[in-house]
């Protein structure tokens, strides 16, 4: 292992900039493109809940 | 083995398996990539030239393989739409698009991030520096394409046409850094030869690019069920499921 302590990893031998702004983008891309396509799912049920519920009155 | 392919070539089949499916590929992208990432800051070494600054290539070197592989199997699911005229198929290729415009900006920024430090610069127009950016536009071509004609199967048509063509952008990126001997380095990483880097680099490499492949398989399966749905919301099938979830 290359770190004596916790400060030496996130200083990442001075390229911590670049590294960790890697890094956090990334992640953060990934996060974001799995937490939009679960919106996305939920959005496209409530729409076709509702047109379910909107012909359902129509025909009562 | 005597296995019906076919039963899932429907998007009606195929929508709860892809729905049992993503799960498994979300938590083995999960547990690749804690691997991964404990491998490449906790056991690979310091590069001896490039210090710390180039533990980017964890996910600088994967995503830009994802990038290009994705982009290939768009291809494929869009040039099979187009020749069998499965509905399916089509999807899939839309559904892979936007996974693989993310990967080619991944491999972008950290190569920016990693080319500042090693050599003095946030962008070059380096033979593969270029050919990547131009995959990002392929992608966003593509979605814009599809996006641009309402009938669905026409935006699939149109679509293919252009992923197709823009295959030959991959062994072009693949291959720029040997026709043209420009900034960006060459492969370190090749099937016909041992790795030029210390074992356990190489091993957090591909711990992470397999990380990410199960990650884009996830992502893929999650937007083509989004797909289905909203294409096929008139099926029967679609009414039912909602009233399933009630």
């Amino acid at each position: 292992m290359s770190w004596g302590s916790w400060g030496d990893f996130f200083a990442m031998g001075g390229y911590a900039l670049y590294v960790w702004g890697s890094y956090a983008v990334t992640l953060g891309l990934m996060v974001a493109e799995v937490v939009l396509l679960v919106l996305r799912k939920r959005n496209i049920l409530e729409h076709l809940g509702r047109m379910r519920g909107a012909a359902r009155r129509v025909a009562l | 083995m005597n296995v019906n392919w076919f039963k899932y070539s429907s998007p009606q089949t195929f929508f709860p398996l892809a729905g049992a499916l993503a799960p498994w590929f979300l938590s083995a992208a999960l547990l690749l990539g804690a691997v991964g990432l404990y491998l490449g800051f906790f056991v690979a070494p310091t590069d001896a030239q490039q210090g710390e600054a180039y533990r980017i290539i964890f996910i600088h070197v994967p995503a830009a393989w994802m990038s290009m592989f994705l982009y290939v199997v768009m291809a494929f699911w869009a040039g099979v739409g187009l020749v069998l005229n499965t509905r399916l198929s089509g999807m899939m290729a839309s559904a892979v698009a936007p996974t693989g415009a993310l990967f080619s900006f991944i491999a972008l920024w950290t190569g920016s991030l990693r080319g500042k430090p090693t050599w003095g610069t946030w962008w070059v127009w380096d033979a593969r520096l270029t050919s990547e950016l131009i995959l990002l536009f392929l992608y966003f071509g593509f979605m814009a394409l599809q996006a641009a004609i309402d009938d669905p199967r026409r935006a699939d048509k149109a679509g293919a046409v252009l992923a197709l063509v823009g295959v030959i952008n991959v062994p072009i990126i693949y291959f720029s850094v040997q026709w043209w001997n420009t900034l960006h380095q060459g492969a370190s990483v090749s099937l016909k030869s041992a790795p030029t880097m210390a074992a356990t680099m190489f091993a957090g490499m591909i711990v992470m690019a397999l990380g990410f492949w199960m990650y884009s398989i996830a992502a893929a399966l999650l937007r083509v069920r989004c797909i289905i749905l909203e294409r096929e919301r008139h099926a029967d099938w679609v009414a039912q499921y909602v009233r399933t979830l009630k």
